[in-house]
């Protein structure tokens, strides 16, 4: 079925361009996607007929992933797909989603956060939804330039309506953010309605194709009704009916930053796909004067590059699932009216979502350039995957912000250690650290998530120390924190580290058991390369903090160069397995048949400057300067 | 000027230097400040750099047209510049390299390669004949030129270049031929559809003999039709992650003939009937390329200023969060981690500023040497550039892109210029040599200068510590100061280049070739080699600091002082496991140096704005509407947002011919 589906949508011929999307101007570009997003609207609306109850699709799978080759970067339908109609599902009550989840509904929608002056804090959002009972409506008014709404994909000429949240006032009290639906186009001319202003954004490093739109209310009026009230409610006469619990609505939030996760994996396949094939077919420089040019694949300097993106992307597949996994489990306890895991949940999305972009948007740089001066060619579509991947660094809870969320959730469980009060289970290792109960190093897998764990415990006490150092001091919590936040996200980043090498290792182990021997080995090899890879990358930290020793890190680089040659013979091997379709991978550097140098003279004759052998600017510009002394 | 942001201006008004002061110190003194000042007022007051759509929301094509054209204006404006002043290549210099052609050209100019390589391989490589003949019609414009090495298949390995130019004596021409598609020259800015001369590096064949690579003077395209000359395959290469207004070229050679004058003599040559006599040394040519690395530390200093110029003042203008419930929200500079984030690179703009200015000298020292006939200091040279170029251009790109991911989301956007930056600054982590195959170059020479130590024999400058470090075997007790670390890092490189060599020495041992041994040993002699470049980079900042503060007034003196132990502290704590490896530091002294540098942090914040402002980049150059002089970042963000020709009009187009239709049809 969903090859079906992918092949049936990928031989639409209207999707595929003549002229490739990089040589469009800004406007041309939205224009061609939104040419591309509706047929495939199209086809998905055939295909599923009355059925826009979006959840499952988003379990971490390929389904989607056609589209990042059909778009070459972002659906300007994305969030009408993605977001709105799946807010409207959790936060509607259910008046709201008989009259709203129409299958023929003439809605396109987007879901309106973030503000100009106003990012990953949400409760600085300045704009307001005013309750006025004289009339039963909402006014949403935008109060100034730094409250205007910012960022929101298809937003800018696309959607007609929209979810935003915004600041509910009743009889002068502010009872925090609310979701609010506004129509904000008519539904027929398609021009703002009375009382907007809307408009895009501009060009971005990327996602140029997804429609990042700014609006502004003035006074803006929309029925009490077209608040969202499943959970909380605004009755006419202006009584505010609360929530049973506030954190309820921050769960799309961290659905997200779970699902992102698998995204990024993905994302990470793509470039050592790429960068992987590439290396194979490239030659540069003989390793002995006598031989002919070797692929630069043999460079141990170039493995050293690509292999740990490899294991990455496998540790981010495994990651992503098991979060999602546990996603599952949390939310249904929710729903039973137990949120005892849900802070737990949260703490390991912040990190996990804040390492596995920095990562991610790291490894793919690092493809880009072990690609030399060709990775920086669109054609190799590694920027476009970089830009892809480096937006997620800072959206959807910025780096360092998150990072401190999990920090607060160490300092709560070291804290417990230091009074000497009961740990769960998974932070027992914190109570080892303070007994000094240290295991003798091994230079083994197992050993090196001990060694990981002792970091996380010994990095937590140095920032808790500091922490408890400002406060001796006479600093308020909140300043003492802020001068202990540089040593709070060491702290976090290698909880995420020790978590992911955990993880990953038990997950392999596991599935090395049911895969044929020959895979298992190479499997194993790929998580013992990522263990050793990152116990030498933070060498300084288990010197610190567990008992390695000076010799035992000149035997894992060892062993780390062992593994770069054992995985070496089947690299290519190991990037085919990732399955990715030529049309998904849009690169003249990383098709399957390696006709690199092929299909980039191919690519370049597709450019329109390549179509006059001359150009006019020459007549224009460059003839009358040259010719000075002749015209 | 419109009204100053509050914020920033309150911290200026609190800074505690004087930031003038600090700007003619940058520049290298007041008349310099004001010769620079000078002529920035004069290069934009024409607003050739002015746009009325901004270029980034043009075609690919109206880009580059956009972009020839403001090279032949820029050209015409040095011309009238010349004429008046009759200066030398100063303003070429200035207007081509650096801010001033960042701020006029942002994504690239087509004719840069004319004078930054075309006409200057003319003159280190042609004779004197040749330079008569070719210069002054380049100089004039009347012949547009380009430089023309790597090809398709080949890049930074310049032996492995396919493209032939083989002697026919017979009618005293050589014959240029693209033997492969891989042969295709690839690459070379200005090549597509600027230039109409190209110099040529092509495989030598003569009397059935290969001799390697030369440069060779083709004519490409007719001066008169621009159509291009018979046998000549030439056009862009296409679309690019950024410099996309340089018009990069592919070029291929069908059997093309060039009179035997068209290959530059001044070094090898090849006489009437196909002799070849060879140059004095081979290591002459590589003059040119070393000269563009040197450029490029410096090059590197300019766009790292700018970034956190940028971010730095959009911090000061940024506020975001409540720590405490009845206080407004901080500007995000008072977190400590933003902070970390931004300081070091200030500090990171003067390191490599002292390094770069260090690495001139030696140059022209050299070169002025090699003059002389005197080769001894080249390959030292040429071990310190290698790793300079590789080192100041990752530094700076991960500068550029923290300080753009320090801007969150705002910093994405290309209005804040931080993407265009990156895309620049990236670029040269690849080009003029791949930054790993450099590193690699220097580890040759540190090995080597390893084994000299070992024989005994004295050690250039720049490596001496080799030696010296040899000597004495046990680490000495760890010194918590400035100079300790510098000294604690060159125990680092030292030790690690000693670990390279007994390594590659163990695995010969066992069997494996001295080739093998160097390619399995190569990831930890690319880290040597970065480690020995971070020793000279610490220890150049920490003495030329010391020297040159000497004589500022005692309120910038204790700032730049900060701002340099702020940088050596930030690197010791960057490479704690180097230092717990080869020294004898120990946990409670990197705790120290931990408070030590969350303390220097707090120091520098209240003078970050003035610091970043002394860098005196003008609102032209800076072009971001996050870093504005006024600070007035989200109405700047509105306006550009406003030129948006999708904003122009308040339905677009494809609502009537895609969204309706899909809706009427109820689907």
């Amino acid at each position: 079925m969903m090859i079906h589906t992918n092949n049936y949508i990928l031989n639409i011929k209207e999707l595929w361009d003549d002229v490739p999307e990089e040589y469009l101007s800004h406007k041309e570009r939205y224009e061609n996607a939104i040419k591309k997003a509706f047929i495939v609207l199209k086809v998905l609306r055939q295909l599923h007929t009355g059925n826009i109850q979006i959840t499952d699709h988003r379990t971490p799978t390929n389904v989607y992933s056609i589209q990042d080759g059909i778009f070459r970067n972002v659906n300007p339908l994305l969030i009408h797909i993605g977001l709105f109609w799946s807010t409207i599902a959790a936060q509607a009550s259910t008046e709201q989603q008989a009259e709203w989840l129409q299958p023929d509904s003439s809605m396109i929608g987007t879901y309106v956060q973030t503000e100009l002056g106003h990012g990953s804090f949400i409760r600085g959002i300045e704009t307001t939804a005013t309750y006025d009972s004289t009339t039963d409506e909402f006014i949403l008014h935008t109060p100034r330039l730094s409250a205007y709404k910012w960022w929101p994909g298809g937003l800018g000429n696309t959607a007609n309506a929209c979810l935003v949240m915004a600041q509910l006032y009743i009889n002068g009290t502010c009872h925090g953010l609310h979701i609010f639906l506004a129509q904000i186009r008519d539904f027929d001319t398609h021009k703002p309605l009375p009382g907007i202003k809307v408009g895009e954004i501009g060009p971005k490093m990327g996602f140029n194709t997804a429609d990042n739109g700014f609006l502004g209310f003035d006074n803006h009026r929309i029925p009490r009704t077209n608040m969202l009230m499943k959970n909380v409610q605004v009755l006419r006469d202006g009584t505010y009916v609360k929530p049973k619990h506030d954190k309820l609505t921050y769960g799309s939030m961290l659905l997200t930053r779970v699902t992102l996760i698998s995204d990024l994996a993905y994302q990470l396949s793509k470039a050592a796909t790429i960068a992987v094939r590439y290396s194979a077919v490239r030659r540069q420089s003989p390793i002995k004067s006598n031989e002919p040019e070797r692929q630069i694949l043999d460079f141990v300097s170039q493995q050293h590059k690509l292999f740990i993106t490899i294991a990455s992307s496998h540790v981010y597949r495994v990651v992503g699932l098991w979060m999602w996994n546990s996603h599952k489990r949390v939310t249904a306890d929710i729903h039973e009216g137990n949120m005892g895991q849900l802070p737990e949940l949260h703490a390991l999305a912040c990190c996990l979502k804040a390492i596995s972009s920095r990562d991610a948007s790291a490894l793919v740089e690092q493809c880009r350039l072990a690609c030399g001066g060709h990775g920086y060619m669109m054609a190799s579509n590694l920027p476009q995957i970089y830009a892809y991947t480096t937006a997620a660094v800072t959206y959807e809870g910025e780096y360092t912000v998150l990072l401190l969320q999990t920090a607060r959730y160490l300092v709560k469980f070291w804290r417990l250690a230091a009074e000497h009060k009961p740990l769960p289970q998974n932070f027992a290792y914190f109570e080892d650290y303070i007994k000094k109960n240290f295991e003798q190093w091994r230079n083994s897998p197992e050993g090196i998530i001990e060694g990981f764990k002792a970091i996380v415990a010994g990095k937590t006490k140095a920032a808790y120390d500091t922490l408890q150092c400002n406060l001796r001091n006479g600093r308020e919590f909140e300043e003492a924190w802020n001068m202990a936040s540089v040593q709070l996200t060491n702290a976090s980043e290698a909880y995420a580290r020790s978590l992911l090498c955990e993880v990953f290792w038990k997950e392999t182990v596991q599935l090395s058991t049911k895969v044929s021997k020959s895979l298992a080995i190479v499997l194993e090899q790929l998580a013992e390369l990522y263990l050793m890879y990152w116990a030498l990358e933070k060498h300084g930290d288990l010197l610190l903090y567990s008992t390695i020793s000076r010799n035992d890190i000149e035997a894992l680089q060892s062993r780390y160069e062992e593994l770069l040659a054992l995985i070496r013979p089947n690299a290519v091997g190991l990037v085919d397995a990732f399955d990715i379709r030529d049309e998904v991978l849009c690169s003249t550097l990383g098709a399957y048949d390696g006709r690199v140098y092929e299909r980039m003279m191919e690519e370049a004759s597709k450019s329109p400057l390549n179509e006059d052998v001359v150009n006019e600017s020459f007549h224009k510009y460059i003839r009358p300067v040259t010719m000075k002394n002749k015209l | 000027m419109a009204k100053v942001n509050v914020d920033l201006q309150r911290e200026r008004d609190s800074c505690s230097f004087n930031i003038t002061e600090l700007t003619h110190w940058i520049d290298g003194g007041v008349q310099k400040t004001e010769e620079r000042k000078k002529r920035e007022e004069m290069a934009l007051k024409e607003g050739i750099h002015l746009e009325p759509v901004p270029s980034v929301y043009l075609s690919h094509k109206e880009k580059y047209e956009l972009a020839v054209k403001k090279a032949c204006l820029l050209f015409k404006m040095i011309r009238k510049l010349q004429e008046e002043e009759n200066a030398g290549m100063e303003n070429y210099l200035a207007v081509l390299g650096g801010n001033l052609g960042a701020a006029i050209l942002g994504d690239g100019n087509p004719l840069t390669l004319h004078y930054v390589m075309f006409i200057p391989t003319i003159m280190g490589q042609g004779t004197v004949e040749q330079q008569a003949y070719w210069i002054g019609r380049a100089f004039n414009l009347d012949i547009i030129g380009t430089y023309a090495q790597t090809e398709l298949g080949h890049g930074t390995f310049v032996r492995g270049l396919e493209t032939t130019a083989t002697y026919d004596a017979s009618t005293k021409e050589f014959v240029l031929n693209s033997p492969t598609l891989t042969a295709y020259k690839w690459w070379p800015g200005g090549l597509a559809h600027t230039a109409n001369y190209c110099i040529v590096m092509a495989q030598l064949y003569t009397k059935g003999k290969c001799h390697g690579i030369h440069a060779f003077i083709v004519q490409l395209r007719e001066e008169e039709t621009h159509m291009p000359v018979r046998g000549i395959k030439v056009g862009e290469i296409g679309a690019k992650l950024g410099m996309n207004g340089t018009n990069n070229g592919f070029l291929g050679f069908d059997n093309v003939r060039i009179p035997r004058d068209h290959m530059l003599m001044k070094n090898s040559k090849v006489l009437e009937d196909g002799t070849y006599v060879n140059a004095p040394s081979s290591k002459l040519a590589y003059g040119t390329m070393m000269f563009v690395r040197v450029m490029l530390v410096n090059d590197m200093c300019k766009y790292m200023a700018k970034a956190v110029t940028i971010a730095v003042r959009y911090s000061a203008v940024r506020r975001q969060s409540q720590p405490k419930p009845d206080e407004p929200e901080p500007q995000i500079i008072d977190y400590l981690t933003q902070q970390h984030k931004l300081l070091v690179g200030i500090a990171s703009v003067h390191a490599f500023r002292m390094s770069a200015d260090w690495l001139w000298l030696m140059y022209n020292n050299v070169t002025a040497e090699l003059d002389a006939g005197d080769m001894e200091r080249l390959p030292e040279l040429h071990a310190l550039s290698c790793c300079l170029k590789a080192v100041s251009t990752d530094d700076a790109a991960q500068c550029v892109e923290r300080c753009r991911l320090a801007c969150g989301g705002h910093g994405y956007m290309l209005s804040s210029n931080l993407p265009l930056t990156y895309g620049l600054v990236t670029a040269a982590c690849t080009y003029e040599g791949e930054n790993t195959v450099m590193l690699l170059q220097t580890a040759r020479y540190l090995v080597k200068a390893w084994q000299q130590a070992a024989a005994g024999n004295t050690l250039p400058p720049t490596v001496s510590y080799l030696g010296e470090l040899r000597a004495g075997r046990r680490s000495p007790p760890w010194d918590n100061t400035i100079e300790g670390i510098v000294k604690g890092f060159h125990m680092v490189a030292s030790g690690k280049i000693g670990i390279c060599v007994a390594q590659i020495e163990k695995r010969q041992k066992n069997g494996m070739s001295y080739e093998d041994a160097w390619n399995m040993t190569s990831v930890q002699l690319a880290s040597a080699s970065e480690a020995h470049c971070r020793a000279f980079l610490l220890s150049i900042y920490y003495k030329d600091n010391e020297k040159q503060v000497a004589t500022v007034s005692p309120e910038l003196r204790i700032v730049l002082q900060q701002l340099c132990d702020l940088y050596i502290v930030y690197w010791a704590l960057q490479r704690i496991g180097d230092l717990l490896r080869f020294t004898s530091i120990s946990e409670r002294d990197i705790e120290q140096l931990q408070n030590w540098y969350e303390d220097l942090l707090v120091k520098v914040r209240p003078n970050a704005v003035g610091l970043v402002d002394a860098f005196d980049i003008r609102d032209e150059i800076l072009n971001s509407a996050l870093g504005a002089y006024d600070g007035r970042a989200y109405e700047r963000l509105m306006e550009e947002a406003m030129k948006s020709p999708l904003n122009a009009e308040p339905v677009n187009q494809s609502f009537h011919k895609y969204l309706k239709p899909l809706m009427q049809g109820k689907l």
